[in-house]
C-alpha cells in the first residue's frame, strides 16, 4: 500500500480577480456552476484527514471568492490540519482576515507579481499592488506567518532585487521566488515568459546574496527555471507520494497540472472516496515508484533525486507521459527544449480569463 | 550549545496524528513525523529552558540522555525552521 499523503491542495475555485498570464491553471477554467458545493468540500476534508493529510492548502483561483471559505477553514482546522490560505490579497479586509484567523488559518501565502505598483498591476491585469501591501499589513498585525510568492519570468526577472526588498517591506517570513512552470496559461504564453540565460545569470547572485544577508529573518526559496537546467525538477517528490490536488470541479489530481495528460483517466470525488483514489486508482498508480520508468531514467542514479522529472512536461513536449522529462540533458528529446529556447521571444501575453 | 534556548517558531504547530500513530510538527514548509524522544524534546522547546535544561528534564524520564544528542536534534530542528534558538 502507498504511504499516506501529507498535503491536500484544495483548489476551491478557478475564479480570480487577477488575470496573470503566467497562471498554471488550465486554459479551460472550471466555471462557477461546476464547482463543488460546500458539503462536498467538507466531506473531502474528512476523507483527506482520514487518509493521513495534515496540511490543507486553500487555493484556487482566489479562495476568498468562495462565500463558504469561513466554514471550510473552521472544518479543516477542527480536523487538526495545518491550514494554509493561498491568496492574491484582493478582497482580504482586516475583518475578514481576523475572522479567518480566529477560525484556524495558520499561515498565509500572498502573491506578488512584481517589485513596483506599475509592474505588478501590468502583470496582474488589475490594480492589485496597493491591496496586497495593505493585506500584508493585516497579516503582520495579526501575527500570522507570511510567505510572499512571486512567479518569475522575462517581464520581472530583472527586478528580483526590488521584489526581495518589497517582500522584506511587507514583513514576510519567507519568500518563494519561483521561475514560471509552463502549464496551462503559462504554456500558452511561454514565448513571452521564458527568461533569457543572461537574465537568469544576473538574478542568481542577487538571490544568493539576499539569502545570505537575510538568513534567520526571511527565508528565500528559489525555484529554478528548468528549461535552462541540465536536470529536471523533482516533480511532486514522486507521483502519488506526498500530496494530492482536488480541482474546483472535484477532479482528483496527482499533480496540479495533471489534467494536461489526456491519456490519464481522472477520478472525481463525487464518484469515489479519496482513499480509493489515492490507493487504487489507475491515475495515481500510473507513475508511482520506479517501475514505469524507461531508460535513460530506469538505469539512472538520479532517479531517486528527480523521479524522472515532470510527467506533465514529458507528455506536453513529447506526447508520452512516461518519457524522461525532456529538460534532462540525458533525454533523447532535449533538442525539443533547446529549439523552444532558441525561438524568438513574443511580446504580447494572453491574459487569463474564463472562456 | 547546551546553553542555547530553543523556542518553537511562529506558525509551528505540534499535534498527535492518529492515522500515523505519531507526534508530528506542522509548519508552513511541511510536516515532520517525530519519534518519541524527538517529540519530548520539541514539547520542551518553550523559550525558557536551555538545551542543558531539556537534557536534564529528559534524563528524569529516559536513560542515557546525552546533552550533545539533544543539541544535535535542536540544531536539526532549527535548520528545518521549526525552532528559533537564542544564546
Amino acid at each position: 500500500m502507498a504511504e499516506a499523503p501529507f498535503g491536500l491542495l484544495a483548489e476551491l475555485t478557478h475564479r480570480c480577480p487577477l488575470q496573470c498570464g503566467y497562471c498554471s491553471n488550465p486554459v479551460e477554467l472550471v466555471r462557477r456552476e461546476a464547482e463543488l458545493p460546500t458539503e462536498d468540500w467538507l466531506r473531502v476534508f474528512d476523507e483527506a484527514r482520514a487518509l493521513g493529510v495534515l496540511q490543507i492548502h486553500l487555493s484556487g483561483g482566489e479562495p476568498l471568492l468562495r462565500n463558504d471559505l469561513p466554514a471550510l477553514v473552521t472544518h479543516a482546522s477542527s480536523l487538526g490540519c495545518y491550514v494554509n490560505l493561498v491568496t492574491s490579497g484582493v478582497g482580504l479586509s482586516r475583518d475578514r482576515l481576523q475572522d479567518l484567523a480566529s477560525r484556524g488559518v495558520d499561515h498565509v501565502q500572498l502573491s506578488l507579481q512584481d517589485a513596483t505598483r506599475a509592474g505588478n498591476d501590468r502583470i496582474a491585469g488589475i490594480k492589485a499592488f496597493d491591496r496586497k501591501v495593505e493585506a500584508a499589513g493585516f497579516i503582520r498585525d495579526l501575527g500570522l506567518p507570511l510567505t510572499v510568492n512571486t512567479v518569475l519570468h522575462r517581464q520581472n526577472l530583472d527586478n528580483v532585487a526590488g521584489i526581495i526588498a518589497a517582500a522584506e517591506e511587507m514583513g514576510a517570513d519567507r519568500l518563494e521566488l519561483a521561475n514560471t512552470q509552463y502549464y496551462g496559461w503559462a504554456l500558452r504564453n511561454r514565448a513571452a515568459l521564458l527568461p533569457t540565460s543572461t537574465q537568469l545569470a544576473a538574478a542568481a547572485p542577487v538571490v544568493t546574496a539576499a539569502q545570505e544577508r537575510l538568513r534567520g529573518r526571511m527565508e528565500i526559496v528559489y525555484v529554478i527555471a528548468d528549461y535552462h537546467e541540465a536536470h529536471p525538477k523533482p516533480c511532486m517528490y514522486g507521483w502519488g507520494a506526498r500530496q494530492l490536488t482536488v480541482a474546483p470541479n472535484g477532479d482528483v489530481l496527482p499533480c496540479p497540472a495533471a489534467t494536461v495528460i489526456s491519456t490519464l483517466e481522472i477520478e472525481n470525488v463525487r464518484d469515489s472516496s479519496l482513499h480509493d483514489i489515492w490507493h487504487s486508482s489507475p491515475s495515481f498508480g500510473a507513475f508511482r515508484g520506479f517501475e514505469w520508468m524507461k531508460d535513460p531514467c530506469r538505469s539512472c542514479s538520479r532517479k531517486e533525486v528527480d523521479f524522472g522529472g515532470c510527467r506533465c512536461q514529458a507528455f506536453q513536449l513529447t506526447g508520452d507521459a512516461a518519457a524522461t522529462d525532456p529538460v534532462c540533458s540525458l533525454s533523447p528529446d532535449r533538442s525539443t527544449v533547446d529549439l523552444i529556447l532558441s525561438a524568438p521571444a513574443a511580446t504580447t501575453i494572453t491574459m487569463r480569463k474564463m472562456s | 550549545m547546551t546553553g542555547a534556548v530553543p523556542r518553537l517558531r511562529r506558525g509551528v504547530k505540534c499535534t498527535y496524528d492518529q492515522v500515523r500513530s505519531a507526534h508530528v510538527v506542522l509548519f508552513p514548509e511541511g510536516v515532520l513525523v517525530l519519534n518519541e524522544t524527538a517529540a519530548s524534546v520539541v514539547s520542551l522547546c518553550d523559550g525558557v529552558r536551555s538545551v542543558g535544561d531539556i537534557a536534564a528534564a529528559l534524563s528524569a524520564e529516559y536513560d542515557g540522555v546525552e546533552p550533545d544528542d539533544v543539541a544535535a536534534l535542536v540544531a536539526r530542528l532549527a535548520e528545518r525552521r521549526v525552532v528559533d534558538v537564542d544564546g
